[in-house]
């Protein structure tokens, strides 16, 4: 018997030798009937609750792992680039020379950086003024049975697979492209034309959330000051929802740098310094699915591609912590 | 009247940039239905596809998208329910609990083609499974698990405090209470957030190609042996998803009716896709009368 334990006996029978309320009877309770070995242990309940909580936190242990050896994966293969194979990181960042089988003063990923950013940008820049005015249609000009209905329309399109955008983006936007400029048609307007399309909803969906947060009050203060509604929506709801629309923005830039089939498509892949919009050219995500069934494991070329992954990573670590740098700061 | 005109302006602009939306949104999902349902008949879905001629199906990608859901579903609900459960009725409000909530959001905004080529990484090369069903399916596992897991999680916070409270007060254990009280009452919302989910699944390709592989093997639909390497059930062989060979017909295929197969598919996908997001909310809807007492309209 441990200390504890003795300390426990010692209170019981105390407790019973000092029971002074005569009308309660303790039948068959006597110092020693005390089982303080059973009073120590963990009743039944405190055992299921251990083993759930214990099942519970292996799932997020195991989500946990998981996000850790994707980056240890990911990032030791691709910087096996730098360090076994002793590229040069500033002419991997900054050179268009890509042409990794030719040795490894040939590891230049800069068409394929500018290409990734560029589609980025743009198919941010045309989708952010239509998300903002899908979503002030939704919450200010009509909120009941067609704003219901966009909005499931919508949810479909953030459903729809993005082989089939890149099918549609074959079959309709190439050669729409094609007989408006010329060219081939595959290149930084088609992808950026599809991926406008992918984050659209994405954008709107996050900036209708925006729009809802911001309290009715400041509208009816506004309204009350005589504001026509554009001054309240101008001067009131778009400023305060600012740092909300600015999370959806990169959320949909988050999603369209990822973006590889429907890219991969419709861009051309020739990993070219683009030098106007229509021309073919090679996003990170469309030059690792067209290629990385091409090389051979341990390679350069290979882990050049790896390369390519881990900037992947990397920016969508950034993306993400962009995000949180506005929700802090707001 | 500058602020009136102006007013009357930026209305018109807005409703204007929604019309092009509209346009749009009618555009697409119009032009998928109308140039695949056509060809969508019995014969396309139950015959085998072809890698040169003209006329062949999508049996085999139709199985294994199937195929690869469920084993997909199977891996992952236990997990992300575990987690769900943790985040939404254990985790403390602490930095811990911050870190746990940031790396999902870091595993839900990784580019699909990340998560496909860790998978390759980790199953097919090193633990040498090769192209194959299994290691497609955990690739879609680590797709699938952070939607599902945040999904999950709001449903079981979408049940009131007061049921876990009339739990505690019964002497239940916090465990006792969340299997018996809080999960069946979580029930309709869980069950919608895994159909969502799937809707996502079903259509994934990146994750895929370099995973569950982008050939299909010979398959016999009549031997159950799952060791068996042309069984249908076999988990070891390469596969072959709708999503994948619309992508593969379209980059490397030489079949010469490409667009017509791939229209097919398409509208295939987009069919299931729409069946699973309206089916997922009216399921929900209906269990939820079902299992309760309260009504939604």
């Amino acid at each position: 018997m441990s200390k504890k334990e003795q300390d426990l006996q010692e209170v019981v029978e105390q407790a019973i030798a000092q029971q002074k309320v005569p009308h309660v009877k303790i039948k068959g309770i006597d110092p020693h009937s005390i089982d303080i070995a059973r009073l120590t242990k963990p009743s039944k309940e405190t055992r299921q609750e251990r083993w759930g909580k214990g099942l519970t936190a292996l799932a997020i242990l195991l989500i946990g792992i998981l996000i850790v050896s994707i980056i240890g994966f990911v990032g030791s293969h691709g910087l096996a680039t730098f360090f076994t194979d002793k590229v040069n990181i500033f002419h991997f960042l900054f050179s268009t020379d890509w042409n990794p089988s030719a040795g490894p003063n040939h590891v230049g990923a800069a068409a394929m950086i500018v290409t990734s950013f560029a589609v980025t940008l743009l198919a941010a820049l045309i989708a952010t003024p239509f998300a903002i005015a899908v979503a002030l249609f939704m919450t200010e000009y009509e909120s009941g049975k067609k704003a219901n209905l966009l909005q499931s329309v919508m949810e479909l399109l953030v459903g729809i697979p993005s082989v089939v955008y890149g099918f549609l983006g074959l079959t309709v936007v190439v050669p729409a492209v094609r007989t408006v400029f010329g060219g081939t048609g595959f290149g930084i307007l088609t992808a950026t034309l599809i991926l406008f399309v992918m984050v659209l909803p994405t954008i709107t969906s996050l900036t209708v959330d925006a729009f809802k947060a911001v309290p009715k009050e400041l509208r009816k203060s506004s309204a009350a000051l005589g504001a026509t509604q554009w001054q309240t929506i101008y001067h009131v709801v778009l400023r305060a929802a600012r740092a909300r629309i600015m999370t959806a923005i990169i959320f949909g830039m988050a999603r369209a740098f990822g973006e590889a089939l429907a890219v991969q498509m419709a861009i051309g892949n020739a990993v070219l310094m683009p030098y106007n919009l229509v021309s073919p050219a090679a996003t990170l995500t469309s030059q690792l699915t067209s290629q990385m069934g091409n090389t051979v494991m341990g390679t350069l070329p290979n882990n050049a591609l790896w390369s390519l992954a881990l900037l992947l990573l990397i920016m969508s670590l950034v993306f993400n912590f962009l995000v949180h740098l506005i929700g802090k700061k707001s | 009247m500058n602020s009136k005109r102006n007013d009357r302006i930026a209305t018109g602009v807005i409703y204007l940039l929604v019309g092009i939306v509209i346009l749009l949104l009618v555009g697409i999902i119009g032009n998928i239905l109308i140039s695949g349902v056509p060809h969508l008949s019995w014969h396309f879905l139950t015959s085998a596809s072809s890698s040169f001629e003209a006329g062949g199906g999508i049996r085999d990608q139709l199985f294994n998208s199937l195929y690869l859901l469920i084993l997909t579903l199977l891996i992952s609900l236990p997990i992300a329910l575990g987690a769900a459960i943790y985040l939404a009725e254990y985790a403390k409000d602490n930095w811990v609990t911050q870190l746990i909530r940031t790396t999902i959001e870091i595993l839900s905004s990784l580019p699909s083609i990340v998560v496909g080529l860790f998978g390759y990484l980790l199953f097919v090369v090193q633990f040498g499974l090769g192209f194959s069903i299994i290691a497609g399916a955990l690739a879609l596992t680590f797709f699938n698990l952070p939607i599902l897991t945040s999904n999950i999680e709001e449903a079981i916070k979408g049940v009131p405090q007061t049921q876990r409270e009339a739990g505690w007060a019964l002497g239940l254990s916090n465990w006792k209470t969340i299997r018996g009280i809080v999960l069946p009452a979580a029930l309709p919302g869980i069950i919608t957030g895994i159909i969502l989910s799937a809707g996502r699944v079903f259509g994934e390709a990146a994750a895929l190609i370099y995973t569950a592989g982008q050939s299909g093997s010979t398959v016999d639909y009549s031997n159950w042996n799952m060791f068996s390497p042309t069984s249908f059930l076999n988990v070891m062989r390469p596969a072959e998803t709708l999503a994948v060979h619309i992508w593969k017909v379209n980059t490397e295929g030489i079949i010469p009716d490409v667009t017509v197969v791939s229209a097919a598919t398409s509208a295939l996908l987009v069919i299931v896709v729409i069946i699973f997001n309206f089916g997922a909310r009216a399921l929900g809807n209906w269990l939820y009368n079902r299992l309760t007492a309260a009504k939604i309209k």
